[in-house]
């Protein structure tokens, strides 16, 4: 067996199997041809996305969903353009992913052959690293050294470029090793020293705030950080990529932080004299204008990545390392040592009390989405897996819904991709087929994958689709209300929105509708019942909805306005 | 001075200077000086980057995510060695010929073609010396002049 020569198309899908990948998404081409024919006999699942862009977010999807490694195939010139977006975003939020593109054959490439793009070029700021393969027998090796890379430290995108004639060429399976890669050696472990100075802040501190993220997730650190947060009974606010590390519902978590966080986390950032910043990046939109963030806080800031300690905003204490092992270090030199935090808990239930969430849903009224998600949370299961777009819904979503546990709740929160939603959804299915998987998108993300649908129908991924729809851009036309005096430029949808009961049925789902209160419960139990097809409910809602609470872009997180009578005080 | 050298140790593999002033430009850091050149090292190279205080460290964090970089040192500036090779081009005539060259020459520049009306000079130095060669130089008429980019290196203690 091991004597026998493999084509470079073999040697990728065996390094595959080696690899202990069992679903990829994709879509053929002439150029990565060669490799969808040994694919064909392959256990792999081959799920087919009907767009580049939609098999990208499946794979993120998938990965975001399990914690594991996504895989996602193309082929050359236009279907590795158009997976970029998918491996920017994945670069953004830290997503494992792994990208396989054909390319033209290696004597064509820089000639302007058909279906010919410089894919590693074009890919080089939108991954975490990339290759161009040039002999057949570095396939099976390179794979696994992608792998390593998108999985290990900061998770990332890696593409690895394969032309059709290395496809072709024959070698010899080599078994691959983890060989040393000199530039590549993710810390993992703290350095014990910056514990100590981390733990001297925390002792020494009156209003210690845990700042956490996508770092703890990708970590698996959410059963430390609640260990930490309980012991010390230290409050937490978890950014919109760390929603779900830290369980909604305990008292001591406060949400989300920043542009459209609640009240109480984003204030209790600027009233902290500690903040304990892990696996979070001093995002924008975050911090607003960083210069008046967190004005009273030192700043402990653990990150794995080296890049983001001091980049928005200084540390007192930086600390590179793993979530995980830099929890662990901190509870370990604690010890039994009791912060005075109850004066600090009292301020901030007190915050809690007089700055609650609301929203006002009238019985005759307008659906508002913040009222459906709250009794589509009823009715779902506890651990469903909730898949968001871009914009009003996403914000709502994350202000409103109770996440309990990590890698429940998908969204694109760095690069801020509308169509995220279907497409990521069905990757999270296909990940966990027993799991309630809920696509909640807006009807304009909607449109932007919407041809996905047919994907989940005829590859039986029955997952449940919640469109908000309020017929515009319901972010932009909240921005155009405040900021450009209600001059609704290009941000309509309805004089020709789509039918989207009839453009479920016409792509094999279910369509149902709802427009008023009283219809809310039962077209959801029936949305809940079917379980042989995918549902997608079109959720007629109020156009004129805004998000609040609200700090516009470049503010202060002091001055937050909460509702619309504070508008007019701008 | 608020320059910093950085000497960078890299893996010799195509696109790796692509990786490195993609990098650069991304994130709009300020180059002042880069070069690149093999080491003594089979399928190592290094890079002399040039860059202000206020980039240093973002420079340094940024750069030590690629993958193909293996090492960066931050050169100490009062114990560095610096070089950099210039060539010039000058227009000379009958009455100027000798004292463009004499001049060259005694700024330890080496005529390497001489013609009817031009001169071309290589010199080697720091970048105040070549700055100051070509300042010496400018009123005589430069055709053209290209520098090769800084290398540094560190001095032993």
């Amino acid at each position: 067996m091991e004597d026998k020569m493999l084509t470079g198309a073999e040697l990728v899908i065996r390094g595959l199997e080696h690899l202990k990948v069992s679903t990829i998404f994709g879509v053929p081409g002439g150029a990565i041809l060669p490799a969808y024919d040994p694919l064909y006999d392959s256990p792999i699942r081959h799920i087919l996305a009907r767009h580049e862009q939609g098999s990208g977010h499946m794979a993120e999807g998938y990965a975001q969903a399990t914690g594991e490694l996504g895989v996602v195939i193309a082929t050359s010139g236009p279907g590795a353009t158009n997976l970029i977006t998918s491996l920017n975003n994945a670069l953004m939020d830290s997503t494992p992913l792994l990208a396989i593109t054909g390319q033209v054959a290696s004597e064509a490439i820089g000639n302007d052959a058909f279906q010919e793009a410089y894919t590693v070029g074009l890919t080089m700021a939108a991954t975490k690293h990339n290759y161009l393969i040039t002999k057949a027998s570095e396939i099976p090796q390179v794979l696994l050294e992608a792998k390593h890379i998108a999985t290990t430290g900061r998770p990332g995108p890696v593409l690895v470029d394969i032309p059709k004639d290395i496809l072709n060429e024959k070698a010899k399976w080599i078994e691959p090793k983890l060989l040393d890669l000199p530039g590549y050696k993710p810390t993992l472990e703290a350095n014990p020293k910056m514990i100590q100075q981390a733990v001297n802040l925390i002792t020494d501190s009156k209003k210690p705030l845990l700042y956490v993220g996508g770092g703890i997730i990708h970590s698996k650190a959410n059963v430390e950080l609640y260990d930490l947060a309980k012991k010390y009974n230290i409050p937490v606010v978890t950014t919109l990529m760390g929603r779900g590390a830290f369980p909604d519902g305990d008292e001591l978590c406060l949400g989300m932080p920043g542009m459209h966080g609640n009240y109480t986390a984003t204030t209790s950032i600027q009233n902290s004299d500690l903040l304990i910043a892990i696996g979070v990046r001093f995002d924008d939109r975050v911090t607003a204008n960083p210069k008046f963030f967190a004005q009273n806080a030192k700043v402990i800031h653990a990150d794995i990545d080296p890049a983001e300690i001091g980049k928005v905003r200084e540390a007192e204490v930086p600390i590179v390392g793993d979530a995980k092992s830099v929890i662990k270090g901190i509870i370990e030199k604690l010890g039994d040592v009791e912060l005075q935090t109850s004066d600090w808990i009292q301020e901030i239930n007190n915050m809690k009390e007089n700055y609650p969430l609301n929203y006002k849903q009238e019985d005759k009224g307008p659906l508002k989405v913040p009222y459906v998600l709250e009794e589509l949370q009823k009715m779902s299961e506890e651990d469903s897996i909730v898949v968001s777009g871009v914009g009003q819904h996403q914000m709502w979503i994350s202000l409103h819904w109770k996440f309990t546990k990590p890698n429940t709740w998908l969204n694109s929160g760095g690069l801020g991709t509308m169509g995220y939603s279907l497409p990521a959804a069905i990757g999270a299915k296909a990940a966990f087929p027993d799991k309630q998987v809920l696509a909640l998108d807006g009807d304009g993300c909607f449109q932007m994958t919407c041809q996905e649908l047919i994907t989940a129908s005829t590859e039986n991924i029955p997952l449940k689709i919640v469109v908000f729809n309020n017929g515009n851009h319901g972010m932009v036309r909240q921005w155009q209300k405040i900021f450009y005096n209600n001059r609704f430029s290009a941000s309509e949808l309805t004089h020709h929105t789509p039918d989207y009961v009839k453009l479920a049925e016409a792509m094999g789902a279910v369509g149902l509708r709802m427009e008023q209160k009283s219809e809310v419960k039962d077209v959801f139990e029936k949305m809940l019942e079917i379980n042989d097809k995918p549902v997608l409910v079109d959720c007629v809602v109020d156009p004129d909805d805004m998000v609040f609470p609200m700090v516009p872009a470049g503010g202060s997180n002091d001055v937050i306005i909460l509702n619309e009578e504070d508008l007019k005080e701008l | 001075m608020s320059e910093r050298i950085l000497s960078v140790l890299v893996e010799d593999k195509p696109g790796v200077l692509a990786r490195i002033s993609s990098t650069i430009s991304r994130r709009g850091f300020n180059i002042n000086s880069l070069s690149v050149g093999p080491t003594n090292i089979e399928g190592r190279s290094k890079m002399t980057i040039v860059t202000e205080l206020e980039s240093v460290e973002q420079v340094k964090k940024q750069l030590n995510k690629l993958i193909n970089v293996i090492k960066i040192v931050e050169l100490d500036p009062d114990n560095t060695i610096e070089s950099e090779v210039l060539l010039m081009k000058v227009s000379i005539n009958k009455d100027s010929q000798t004292s463009v060259i004499e001049k060259a020459n005694l700024s330890g520049a080496k005529s390497v073609d001489v013609g009817q009306d031009y001169a071309v000079f290589e010199l080697t130095g720091t970048s105040k010396e070549l700055k100051k060669f070509e300042n010496l130089l400018k009123p005589y008429g430069i055709i053209e002049m290209i520098r090769g980019g800084r290398i540094a290196i560190q001095s032993n203690l």
